[in-house]
């Protein structure tokens, strides 16, 4: 009928997409700041040439001239002449990889520990060598690729699109519906004859109004600024997506449901998301952490929804492939939405 | 079909650990009549308004409203009730009809969004947004979304608390057209004087519990005078029983720094006063008089003011 416009649930999600509309700093927080976060990370971590590694030689040492310009010379290495002591203090703060004292016999200075180190140790010593009159036995030819999909910027953007969507999940839900209480909106509506499970989904239908326009931003903006691939199907990107963005709008409810204050829910949030942005594989593989962990990480919504995102958009993997990030998804979202509609308090 | 809007008999309520909000409260509402729940902050109206629409659970008692119970008939029965709770903030990115839009999808039979916004008199913030109405047009926003339900029954807390005189009196206007509307209202006020204007019985409550009943002037009358004294003397006060023989006085009450003496004939009590005080060479440093009002009920009854709380 005319006069209800639609019905209470219609009417509660234009409520809260109303709301998040007129609020800029809301639009800010989910469509701008992701977009700008990807765009700093992915300029600091874009793919270089591989870069000189710095050696020092030790000046006023027999024939260091010599050593100099022979290592000046070779590719790879940049080399400074230091006096002892200078070439000892970069070693220590990581300014240089290694220190070569020229002499009889010469002598590398570096830390085994350090990658580069023994990457400037191998090259300085082939350099010295080869200079020396050693001659290579084999020849050898190098073809170099750079293959799309294996960048860390590809790893990056589906982390940052997972990451986008659990925090508007969790932001987005729960400060609204703790600042509704505060301000006894709950009560009032709680006397009215609004049936309650339909306040709650309205929330996570508001949500996915935006998600739709959120994940757009970052995919696009990581295919065409970045050349991101995509190589999976629609379907099964939409399907990881909404679910994923459905069980942490359910963590959202449930971090919503008894406080009180902005502060109060503001605390649980992080409580809930910090773990998963250090564990999750959003800036780097959960795998680095130890085995003993791996089970637990992967039982995290987020891990299943960046591994679910990965395998879509970089594998290609179909909707038969990510099953099983799916059902972690939607056992989260099931069971935080029944847990905080038992405990929703209402004043 | 009875003709009770709301029975309640012997509400109990308790916070833990040692607040007792309502100690055996008794209310019956009749249909069609305007009734006021009057007393202090604390004394429980807010606590009996939120049981009485279900709210809040109680400890002890039983509840009847239309007819019905929470218990059996629940959901239907948030179909007919209308409300204005206290201190409820609508959301403020919303505009005055949106708000009321919502509200309005929640009844399955409501009324006109326009007729309930022309009831308040808020044509004109149609379309402003919630942030930007005054504290008066808020409070009336509040009773619109409570007449979209087209409601048998409407509760009002505390419409006015907090309110200038003018967007008191503006709000007085619209619940006296309910009224002569034949509506149901239930209000609760801390405010004498809105008691007074509005309600056809009244109904004080004090520490969780009835302590009077009647229509307002019923209640004035119960005094047995009309005018309230109030004097005080530079040193030296009269005693409670030099006063009490004189004529016209029905009831003395001795304050920390003045007499208050409850009259029947102004006329009368103040010149022979006046004859006591100069005999005992004492001179007044303050004298007033006025028309008994329920404030003047309540501190009989209690021996506080309202506003003490």
């Amino acid at each position: 009928m005319a006069e209800r416009h639609g019905g209470p649930l219609v009417q509660l999600t234009l409520w809260r997409v109303r709301e998040l509309l007129r609020e800029p700093e809301a639009v800010f927080w989910v469509f701008a700041f992701p977009v700008l976060l990807a765009l700093a990370l992915g300029l600091a971590f874009k793919n270089r040439g591989p870069q000189a590694i710095t050696v020092g030689v030790v000046e006023g040492t027999a024939d260091w001239v010599e050593v100099e310009r022979v290592l000046g010379e070779a590719d790879g290495i940049r080399a400074e002449a230091l006096s002892a002591g200078e070439g000892a203090r970069r070693l220590r703060t990581g300014r240089i990889a290694l220190l070569v004292t020229p002499g009889e016999p010469i002598t590398f200075t570096f830390d085994e520990t350090r990658e580069e180190s023994g990457l400037a140790r191998m090259l300085v010593n082939n350099a010295l060598q080869e200079a020396g009159g050693r001659h290579d036995v084999r020849e050898v030819r190098e073809v170099r690729v750079t293959e799309k999909g294996s960048r860390y910027i590809d790893f990056l953007i589906p982390g940052l699109l997972g990451l986008n969507i659990m925090g508007t999940g969790l932001w987005g839900i729960g400060f609204g519906l703790v600042r509704t209480r505060k301000n006894g909106l709950l009560k009032r509506l709680l006397a009215s004859p609004m049936p309650k499970s339909q306040l709650l989904l309205s929330q996570i239908l508001a949500r996915l109004v935006f998600l739709v326009l959120e994940v757009a931003a970052v995919v696009l903006f990581g295919i065409f600024v970045f050349g991101v691939p995509f190589r999976g199907g629609l379907i099964a990107f939409l399907a990881v997506v909404f679910i994923g963005a459905t069980a942490f709008s359910g963590l959202g409810l449930l971090v919503a449901a008894r406080a009180r204050t902005i502060e109060g829910v503001s605390g649980l949030m992080n409580l809930v998301m910090v773990p998963m942005w250090i564990f999750s594989g959003v800036f780097f593989a959960w795998a680095n952490f130890p085995d003993a962990m791996h089970l637990y990480i992967q039982m995290l919504p987020l891990t299943a929804l960046n591994d679910a995102l990965r395998a879509v958009m970089l594998d290609g993997t179909g909707l038969g492939g990510i099953l099983g990030w799916l059902g972690i998804l939607a056992a989260w979202g099931v069971a935080s939405f029944a847990v905080a509609l038992r405990l929703f308090r209402w004043s | 079909m009875s003709d009770l809007a709301i029975s309640c008999r012997g509400l109990v309520k308790r916070y833990p650990p040692d607040v007792i909000a309502l100690d055996g409260l008794d209310l019956e509402v009749r249909r069609g009549e305007c009734f006021g729940l009057l007393g202090p902050n604390g004394a429980g109206k807010t606590t009996t308004v939120e049981i009485l629409q279900g709210l809040t659970a109680r400890d002890a008692g039983a509840v009847e409203v239309l007819g019905q119970t929470w218990e059996r008939n629940g959901h239907a029965l948030r179909e007919r009730l209308g409300t204005a709770l206290q201190e409820t903030r609508f959301p403020d990115k919303l505009t005055v009809i949106e708000v009321l839009r919502l509200f309005r999808s929640f009844y399955k039979e409501g009324t006109d969004i326009d007729r309930a916004l022309a009831q308040v008199n808020l044509q004109e913030k149609r379309n402003a947004r919630v942030t930007q109405l005054s504290g008066g047009q808020h409070q009336r926003l509040a009773v619109a979304t409570a007449l979209v339900a087209d409601p048998e029954l409407l509760f009002l807390d505390e419409p006015t608390a907090g309110l200038d005189p003018q967007a008191r009196r503006g709000l007085w206007d619209i619940i006296l057209d309910l009224r002569s509307r034949g509506r149901t209202v239930l209000l609760t006020t801390h405010y004498m004087d809105e008691a007074e204007r509005l309600c056809d019985r009244v109904a004080i409550v004090d520490h969780g519990k009835v302590i009077a009943l009647g229509t307002p002037r019923e209640l004035i009358a119960g005094l047995g005078a009309e005018h309230v004294v109030e004097f005080a003397v530079e040193d030296g006060m009269p005693s409670v029983a030099d006063l009490e023989p004189l004529p016209g006085v029905r009831a003395v009450r001795a304050e920390t720094s003045a007499m208050r003496l409850t009259v029947t004939r102004v006329h009368e009590a103040v010149p022979a006063l006046m004859g006591l005080l100069r005999d005992r060479e004492l001179t007044l440093s303050q004298l007033a008089t006025h028309h008994a009002t329920l404030e003047d009920v309540f501190l009989q009854l209690t021996g506080r003011s309202l506003r003490d709380g």
